[in-house]
């Protein structure tokens, strides 16, 4: 990560045009344009199977595109280009049958293309990443183990301890404790002040709200809005979703978080 | 003492040794993985390889008519171990559906070549059960480098196979060659049936993969230290088993794994009385 924040959002690190993906047969999402910049916080919103999450699985290259494409710097994404990418899962997808530490876990992240082995700082490197997620404490302890905002904080690190240039999180805000969420509030506006981009789904806006600098909304696998998220909370407020009338002043306040975080 | 002076008895404790050693490891990324039974699939495939090996052994004329065994083993194993993957990466079948196909295929393949080899199902039976008293120099040795080679990659590439065993979407999302690792997870797999066959057999080869990291789970919360610690069990089991059979006229492969089963009883009381009394104490 570079020492001298970035204060403003710059040049365009990842773009999707013309997203389309398929499950078991069946399009989910029909051709969905989504880009993010360097300082930039994008939210992703929309209701359950609005394909929020197939969206951004389909950015990092866990789901084929059956049309459009993913650039990262303006080139087509390689597996080289992931190494600078953080991804926070929803969930640890494969819940392993052997039990993991939390170090384990968060010494995967540090893998990548052609790179099948650990650097030498990696011990370093890991603990710092705990630590700032505030968990260092709970370096040895099984993973599993962990209440969801811990596995959360865990999954986080492992995605933050790569120095991603992007954060890419699935729903991070899900059935996780405060703690947690003042973590995560605090590591994405480190990340933004820094020049990472991020690229987040929520189900609500709420904490993140004045960190987001783009909502886009989705509905049925089309994207139905895309701007400054809105002051109320809960995608129901969202111009475009299905539920509610156009929103005349979506823009937040200049201050005055949802939630304090700073102590 | 004079007993490990035999040569026998040398071969029998080697060959057990690296086995005992290398079957965890890879038994350590299939429990991972949830897929502790891919053994037994596997194993059956390379039951038929070893069959196929006999009739290509008869059909050259080879004296030794066992001679293409375990080439053949290892082929249908690979090949087998391959087939798993690519279904269970695609998901284009249930992995039970697939892994019961292998089973009666594998066994069925097997019977219906050595018959055609001019053998009969009563050649397969040192296969079936193991027959790590009839192991020859060359085998010990071939058994070593493959278990070498099993050793150096399943340490070697932990990191690796954990985060793709861990979780497969974030070891993709990184740029991890996820296919490539898989697949390694998979041959492994397959080379260290192949390698295990001859001391406790096809039926129960997958019990050395499987046993002793059960085992070493009632131990710790860690991945490093469940492989490490099951290697050490895999170790001693095989070594108490085969010691024991040298006094004891008792079949070492089935001894093995009852011996591992014994302990995996004997370890999860001692962890579950214990967890009681610190229940109680904190209460």
């Amino acid at each position: 990560m570079p020492d001298a924040p970035i204060q403003s959002s710059g040049p365009t690190l990842l773009t999707g045009s013309g997203i389309r993906v398929a499950l078991g047969g069946t399009e989910i999402l029909h051709g969905v344009d989504v880009s993010v910049s360097a300082g930039e916080a994008v939210a992703v919103m929309g209701a359950n199977g609005s394909g929020k999450s197939t969206l951004i699985r389909a950015l990092v290259g866990v789901l084929p595109l059956t049309g459009g494409e993913v650039l990262y710097d303006g080139a087509p994404i390689t597996a080289g280009a992931r190494a600078q990418l953080g991804y926070v899962p929803q969930r640890i997808t494969a819940a392993g049958g052997v039990s993991a530490t939390a170090v384990e876990v968060v010494t995967s992240g540090l893998l990548g293309h052609g790179r099948l082995r650990p650097p030498r700082d990696a011990k370093h490197r890991v603990m710092a990443a705990l630590d700032e997620l505030g968990v260092a404490d709970l370096a040895k302890r099984d993973v599993g183990s962990l209440s969801g905002g811990q596995q959360q904080r865990v999954l986080i690190a492992r995605a933050m301890v790569r120095d991603p240039k992007l954060l890419v999180l699935d729903e991070p805000m899900t059935g996780v404790d405060l703690q947690s969420q003042v973590a995560l509030v605090h590591t994405i506006e480190h990340l933004k002040a820094h020049g990472a981009g991020i690229i987040v789904v929520l189900h609500e806006i709420g904490p993140l709200a004045t960190l987001i600098d783009t909502a886009v909304v989705l509905d049925h696998g089309v994207v139905s809005f895309r701007g400054a998220p809105p002051r109320d909370l809960g995608i129901h407020a969202l111009p475009g979703h299905e539920h509610t009338h156009a929103h005349e002043d979506p823009r937040p306040p200049a201050s005055g978080p949802y939630l304090e975080v700073r102590q | 003492m004079n007993l490990l002076l035999d040569p026998l008895v040398q071969r029998m404790l080697i060959a057990g040794l690296v086995v005992g050693i290398a079957a965890p490891i890879v038994g350590t990324y299939l429990v991972q993985r949830r897929m502790a039974l891919l053994g037994d699939g596997i194993g059956h495939v390379a039951l038929a390889g070893v069959a196929a090996g006999w009739l290509a052994g008869s059909i050259a004329g080879i004296a030794e008519r066992d001679a293409l065994a375990l080439p053949g083993a290892i082929i249908f194993a690979i090949a087998g171990a391959g087939i798993i993957e690519r279904m269970r990466a695609r998901g284009t079948a249930a992995a039970d559906v697939v892994m019961a196909i292998l089973f009666y295929g594998g066994i069925a393949l097997g019977v219906l070549l050595i018959g055609a080899s001019g053998g009969t199902s009563t050649n397969l039976l040192g296969y079936l059960f193991g027959s790590i008293s009839t192991v020859s120099w060359q085998d010990v040795w071939v058994s070593v480098i493959l278990a070498g080679v099993i050793i150096a990659i399943g340490i070697g590439l932990r990191r690796a196979l954990f985060a793709v065993t861990h979780d497969q979407e974030f070891a993709s999302a990184s740029g991890l060659p996820v296919n490539v690792l898989n697949m390694v997870v998979a041959v492994l797999a397959a080379v260290t049936i192949t390698v295990s066959m001859r001391v406790v057999g096809v039926l129960l080869v997958s019990a050395l993969m499987i046993v002793p990291v059960a085992i070493a789970q009632l131990m710790t919360h860690s991945f490093d230290r469940t492989m490490l610690i099951a290697m050490g069990i895999g170790a001693a089991l095989t070594l108490i088993g085969i010691a024991i059979t040298l006094y004891v006229n008792l079949q070492p492969g089935a001894l093995i794994v009852v011996l591992g089963v014994l302990t995996y009883a004997a370890v999860a009381s001692v962890v579950s009385i214990r967890r009681r009394r610190k229940a109680r104490v904190s209460a």
